[in-house]
């Protein structure tokens, strides 16, 4: 019976690596996500089989309970919501880990050595850490809690070394003692609150990167309570999510021109870093949607660069449908898309090939920006920071050196916008007051309605 | 059981798999590739399910804390798949080409 258990174990790896290595490639993406699910679906019920075990009339139950509650969910969520769905599913995968890390624990027998219960502790906090982290990444991105640092920035310093000592010290308490109850609940409670205090302070504009190294945490967790347990599928899947996890978090973090400790302790943006406002010279020049329209219909080349505005307006049809009537005109159309546009990377090509746009119509900041002196128009949806060309040349700003989408350069620019507000950053956007570029107040959908009225009356 | 130094082997191999895999990704699948590794955490169920199984029947707490690990593990299983899945049906190139 054993063998046959690490047989499909085995196998649910293979098929993990496998799967996730089609992921990587559009071509063939699609599979890789139903060769994965083979995978779990065949370690899942294999694991029935396990030995000496009981309560598996509860442990279907909650396995139905916790599938119809994510099937539910995961099939009603509209496309724009998606990076908040993510955050809340890798939350509940860290929760898990973290009950695993519990529940060994407080058996507190001696079945398992030092070591394991050391990784037992350590799986469990980081677990716990990712649970609550990550439901705090789901409500700010779902707008439930706006609030910033739950404390002054100095306090918060403390009681994050306050907290890390205390773990450190319940750790030995529980890996060498191994007391029952109590000590163990405290210190998941410590857990459990640690991640609140720490993400709440994050700004919106770095939930991407948040949950990203979420996700690499839980699978370091998965991975160290899988060593507590044996079992080598948990160790093998939670290892390599784990380090490809941190790769993406890195990548991501690279591509704000942030390390990932300033994401995570400066709190750009958040309360206590209002930025001096900057004056700016010049003006901001609106235009009617009936001449931008005219403006690109007669265009040679046009670069469209959405932003999180987009997702916001759930304009992406309608800027698929402005793309296919200005095509038909002749006009050469790309798409631009700054790696950390959106609420998490890709955002954008998600949304964009929701409504259609084939992928190989997307350019990435590296292959496109040599393009924008040739270019007609760039039409801006709800972006900001990132084509911002501070980030360039103000040496003061608290965004210079990102590396941005040159939209400045093209020789008109248009700017869908819904105010005159500032953006994630809380940075004025010198763009904005540029001599070439043109804002076209209002609705992204509404005003991509009146691009399209614009261009088919012509 | 798994030794100490062969699990340090796993591990190793393990870390510079996930790195490999996903060195030369392209940026447009960023998304669902987090999605899809958010996924395969959701092995943590197996887990679940054997901590829960083998919960000491007498101490309500265990019972209670593996019952939600469950719980919240097929959640990340489920939801995870569901919502890597519709992203990834989206993906298709325009007609002629690749």
């Amino acid at each position: 019976m054993n063998t046959i258990i690490q047989i499909a174990y085995f196998a649910a790896a293979v098929l993990f690596i496998l799967g996730l290595k089609r992921m990587s490639s559009p071509v063939t993406a699609r599979d890789g996500i139903v060769w994965a699910g083979g995978g779990m679906a065949v370690a899942i019920v294999i694991t029935y089989l396990w030995p000496n075990m009981h309560n598996y009339l509860l442990m279907t139950l909650a396995i139905a309970l916790g599938g119809i509650a994510a099937w539910v969910s995961g099939k009603r969520v509209a496309m724009t919501d998606m990076p908040q769905m993510i955050a809340l599913y890798n939350g509940m995968g860290g929760g898990a880990a973290a009950a695993i890390g519990a529940v060994e624990l407080s058996k507190a027998s001696t079945e398992h050595g030092v070591v394991a219960l050391f990784l037992a502790v350590l799986g469990g906090l980081i677990g716990a850490v990712s649970f609550t982290g990550s439901l705090v990444a789901f409500a700010k991105l779902q707008d439930l809690t706006k609030r910033g640092a739950l404390f002054p920035k100095a306090m918060q310093k403390q009681i994050m070394t306050g907290g890390l000592v205390a773990f450190a010290v319940l750790a030995l308490v529980m890996v060498f003692i191994h007391p029952y109850g109590p000590v163990v609940f405290l210190f998941f409670v410590l857990a459990l609150g640690f991640g609140v205090i720490m993400t709440m302070p994050i700004g919106g504009a770095d939930m991407p990167v948040v949950i990203s190294l979420y996700n690499a945490l839980t699978g370091l967790a998965v991975g160290l309570e899988g060593f507590v347990l044996d079992n080598a599928a948990m160790i093998i899947a939670g290892t390599v999510v784990g380090s490809a996890g941190t790769l993406l978090t890195q990548l991501m973090a690279k591509a704000m021109n942030r390390s990932l400790a300033n994401v995570l302790f400066a709190g750009v943006g958040t309360s206590d870093a209002r930025i001096d406002q900057q004056t700016v010279e010049g003006s901001m020049k609106a235009i009617e949607g009936s001449d931008a329209a005219i403006m690109m219909a007669f265009a040679e080349r046009v670069i469209i660069i959405p932003g999180y505005g987009m997702a916001v307006a759930q304009a992406q049809h309608k800027i698929w449908e402005l793309t296919e009537l200005l095509e038909e005109r002749g006009v050469m159309v790309k798409f631009a898309i700054h790696p950390v546009a959106g609420r998490m990377p890709g955002h954008m090509n998600v949304l964009l090939a929701e409504a259609g746009v084939p992928y190989d119509k997307i350019y990435d900041l590296e292959d496109v920006n040599a393009e924008f002196p040739k270019t007609d128009v760039a039409l801006i949806i709800g972006a900001n920071d990132v084509v911002n060309p501070d980030a360039r040349t103000n040496k003061s700003s608290p965004i210079y050196g990102m590396p941005i989408l040159d939209a400045d350069k093209a020789k008109n620019v248009i700017v869908i916008k819904r105010g005159k507000g500032t953006g994630f950053s809380g940075v004025e956007n010198t763009l904005f007051y540029a001599d070439n570029a043109r804002l076209l107040y209002g609705d992204g959908q509404k005003m991509a309605s009146e691009l399209i009225q614009g261009v088919k009356r012509l | 059981m798994i030794e100490g130094f062969v699990a340090l082997y796993i591990f190793m191999l393990a870390a510079f798999t996930g790195y490999e895999v996903i060195s030369r990704v392209p940026v447009i699948l960023h998304t669902p590739l987090m999605s899809g590794s958010n996924f395969v955490h959701g092995i943590v169920l197996v887990g679940a399910m054997v901590a829960f199984g083998q919960a000491d029947p007498d101490s309500t707490m265990q019972t209670i804390i593996g019952f939600l690990g469950v719980a919240l593990a097929a959640g990340n299983v489920v939801g995870g798949y569901v919502v890597t899945e519709r992203m990834l049906e989206m993906f298709k190139s325009s007609k002629g080409q690749k």
